[in-house]
């Protein structure tokens, strides 16, 4: 029995919660009587205090409690947003995402406990703005509704909750909600309804077949009473009615649920009179399709209208509304089973093919292009838009423009250009790398940026588009510009040039991208020892992505950071050697040649080809992969680059460019040298992914000895024969 | 074992249920109650001694009820557990079992 998806669901969602609070927060920064944004505080806050009451996690509803109720002073207009409390409640942000954190272990309600004095001082802060008691007790979010004309006589809110089978399975008893409610108010009774509950034969002891009528006091809101289902009211239906509803709302809700037990439950748990049930009955007989909950069916209906109505609507923002929250896991085993069709339908196509039947062939061509467009949908399912991503450098460069003493504004654009998920997770780390070169390196302090006449507030601007398969990501800022000259002279004493070597503009400032290079004056506690831009591009170059860096003096640098739109395609270049064909990722091989019929008796005994002067050491892929059969008259070299080291695969046949899913290899070829993953191919076949940065590696390692001493080719051929540049 | 089943000929069957009664127990118990519910014409539950209980076991208690009032047999609490009671007064069903004077 698994017991932990609900507190996963609920650690998802306070996440999401606490960032959107962030941006809240700094958006309330800038335009301190923002309500759109004052609310966002207070929503989330007040959900996951709800919400952590249902779970018992006590430690953060007593801590969310305390921001709640000076969110709450500060929405009623009788507490003035500042700079201070902004940043107050930011740390106390951190404090409660910390807390969530804690929830991931196992023992999770032993490290509540044990983060919990951390956040004492901040309570201590927050207790000096928040009034004693606070939102909490008073009934501020929603006051009392004024009776409706044809309202019932309770004074009461009315919930009736109705839950999925398996609540109870996904460590979820309706018990926690009876409990929580009952701490924020006065249940004044409960009415427990089990009619669904079957015969004892095909009774599942473990589904959940009772659900409850409950009269609840003690002035409460609204929000603060749907709080406490927020994370069941997917699968199950929660019905809140408020003090004197009108009577329509319960004919509906009786209507809704069609039990037979119900009418007698309301009037059993004081919510109905039987006089004022007898009317509810008439009406939702009389005019049950005409009330709005009428489509919902009673098991796992989705809430009524009454709840997710606009007031939830509203709490629960847009884009959730939109989407459905989907395991990862269930995402890539879609994939793989796509990737399995795509293979099946090939094998098909090439049966097809045999035939002869026109009408056969036909259908597997048109199946072939749905298949095509399958694994198109498939992929783009992964696919979110970075804006999650870039959001939380709001955060970044608002702390860190302080802690340096720089005012800096973050710009965004085209944050919904959207990526595979996977990758989003790899790119943070080197966009913090170059978000904080930015501050710390490019924007210059404000004195210094008045006496060259530019706006004392800096600029980082975050912008991501798509260009032809890949998303550039564009980190940019208006400081001062990369040193040429600087970054010359250290490449010099680092001896990663040689005097008088030209470099073109871009070469250049490629330089800062090495190891250990760094060309600041002094060491700050951001940046400046001269790690990050090689760790920058060590990831990139792990996602296959290439970096491009842009800089004007005195205006501003840009670093342009191109990756393909998600790990699980590749652009090939299909190399064949006899019968076998191998894929050269694209974007390592440089040129093709045609090696002469004169030239290969040499080459066989060399291992090298002159290239131009250079050596160019050479690997057979027939003798690598022991490729039977002789080769054919023609052989042809691919030159490879892998971190600046050249290298050619001498191949049969060059088959062009291809562009192909990446099937990993199994576990059992894990440790396979030379191989990095397979594709298959329109006919069915498979194909190799060649490991060009191992195999290079090798290369260089085994051919070490046979290389002339002088490092030049002298008795090499000297090439001549037929370029064809890819 | 969390169920003793006591027979003494011509009483009553008497039942006790010890340590929870919960989820994790919820096959185990249906199984076994439904088996001597088979059995008996009376039958005295004694829960004095269950110390934990969930809305699983609380949905039991009620299935085993409802299974004797359909076969014509009489079900009786005899004892009640503080857990157990917590659990029916949250659901607002200690009534329905208040042949049991508290533990």
């Amino acid at each position: 029995m698994n017991l932990e998806p609900a507190p996963h669901t609920f650690i998802a969602e306070s996440r999401e919660l606490l960032r959107d609070m962030e941006t809240a927060l700094l958006t309330l920064e800038q335009s301190p009587p923002d309500p759109e944004a004052i609310n966002a505080v207070f929503r989330a806050m007040h959900t996951i205090k709800g919400s952590s009451g249902v779970f018992g996690f006590d430690a953060i509803v007593e801590f969310t409690h305390a921001m709640e109720s000076v969110t709450e002073e500060i929405r009623a207009g009788r507490l003035a947003v500042d700079e201070v409390l902004v940043a107050l409640l930011l740390a106390c942000g951190d404090h409660v995402a910390s807390l969530i954190d804690c929830l991931d272990a196992d023992d999770r309600l032993a490290r509540l406990e044990a983060a919990r004095p951390a956040g004492a001082d901040l309570l201590q802060q927050l207790a000096c703005y928040g009034e004693p008691g606070g939102a909490g007790q008073a009934p501020a979010t929603d006051p009392a509704q004024p009776p409706a004309a044809d309202g019932v006589a309770s004074e009461s809110w009315h919930v009736s909750a109705r839950f999925a089978p398996d609540v109870l399975r996904h460590g979820m008893d309706p018990l926690s909600f009876l409990r929580y409610l009952s701490s924020i108010g006065q249940v004044e009774t409960v009415v427990a309804v089990w009619d669904a509950m079957p015969g004892a034969a095909s009774m599942d002891p473990e589904a959940c077949y009772i659900g409850f009528e409950l009269q609840l006091s003690g002035g409460l809101g609204r929000q603060e009473i749907e709080a406490a289902f927020e994370f069941v009211r997917d699968d199950s239906s929660i019905v809140i009615l408020a003090p004197h509803a009108a009577l329509p709302e319960y004919a509906a809700l009786l209507h809704e649920r069609a039990e037979p037990e119900l009418g007698a439950a309301l009037v059993q748990c004081h919510a109905l009179t039987p006089d004022e049930l007898a009317q509810a009955l008439a009406l939702s007989k009389a005019g049950g399709r005409g009330t709005p909950a009428s489509a919902a069916t009673r098991d796992g209906a989705p809430a009524a209208p009454q709840v997710a109505g606009p007031d939830a609507a509203r709490a629960r923002g847009p884009a959730e509304a939109r989407s459905v929250r989907v395991h990862a896991g269930k995402l890539d085993d879609l994939i793989t089973l796509v990737g399995e069709l795509v293979i099946a339908s090939a094998g098909v196509s090439l049966g097809a093919q045999r035939t002869q039947d026109g009408e056969l062939r036909e259908a597997t061509a048109s199946m072939n292009r749905l298949v095509e467009e399958v694994r198109d949908a498939a992929l783009s399912l992964r696919m979110v838009p970075i804006r999650e991503t870039f959001t939380r450098f709001n955060r970044v460069v608002h702390d860190l423009g302080r802690d340096l003493g720089k005012e800096v504004e973050l710009l965004i654009s085209g944050a919904e250009t959207e990526l595979d998920k996977s990758l989003v997770e790899k790119l943070s780390d080197p966009l913090m790398h170059l978000v904080r070169n930015a501050l710390d390196h490019g924007i210059e302090s404000p004195d210094k940026r008045l006496l060259r006449g530019k706006p004392a507030r800096g600029r980082v601007q975050l912008h991501a588009y798509h260009e032809t398969g890949s998303i550039v990501i564009e980190v940019a800022d208006d400081g001062g510009g990369l040193d040429r000259d600087r970054i010359l002279e250290r490449a010099l004493e680092r001896g990663l040039l040689q005097a008088g070597q030209p470099l073109s503009e871009r070469d250049v400032y490629q330089l800062i991208m090495e190891p250990g290079f760094s060309t600041a004056q002094e060491v700050t506690s951001v940046s400046g020892r001269g790690i990050g831009m090689d760790v920058v591009r060590r990831n990139i170059d792990g996602l296959r992505g290439t970096i491009a860096i842009d800089s004007v003096p005195g205006e501003g640098t840009s670093v342009a950071l191109r990756v393909p739109l998600t790990l699980a395609i590749i652009e090939g270049f299909l190399v064949g050697v006899g019968p076998s064909t191998y894929v050269i990722p694209l974007k390592m091989v440089v040129e093709c040649l045609e090696l002469s019929a004169e030239d290969r008796a040499r080459v066989r005994e060399s291992g090298y080809v002159n290239l131009r002067g250079e050596v160019l050491p050479l690997l057979r892929l027939r003798e690598l992969f022991d490729v039977s059969g002789e080769p054919g008259r023609r052989e042809n070299v691919v030159v490879v680059n892998y971190g600046g080291q050249r290298a050619g695969f001498v191949v049969d046949a060059l088959l062009g460019e291809f562009q192909t899913v990446i099937k990993p290899l199994g576990r059992l070829f894990d440790r396979l040298n030379g191989v990095s993953g397979s594709t298959i191919l329109g006919s069915g076949e498979v194909a190799l992914i060649l490991d060009v940065p191992g195999l290079v590696h090798r290369m260089l390692q085994a051919d070490a000895p046979r290389q002339p001493r002088d490092g030049r080719a002298q008795a090499g051929p000297e090439h001549n024969g037929v370029e064809r540049s890819v | 074992m969390a169920i003793i089943t006591t027979h003494d000929s011509g009483a009553p069957v008497r039942i006790t249920v010890e340590g929870s009664m919960t989820i994790y127990e919820a096959a185990e118990h249906k199984a076994e109650l439904l088996a001597v519910l088979g059995d008996a014409t009376v039958l005295e539950l004694d829960l004095g001694e269950v110390d934990e209980a969930d809305t699983a076991g609380l949905q039991l208690l009620l299935l085993a009820r409802r299974e004797a009032a359909r076969a014509g047999k009489t079900l009786r609490v005899v004892r009640l557990g503080p857990a157990l009671a917590e659990v029916l007064d949250r659901w607002g069903l200690r009534g329905d079992f208040t042949d049991a004077p508290p533990h």
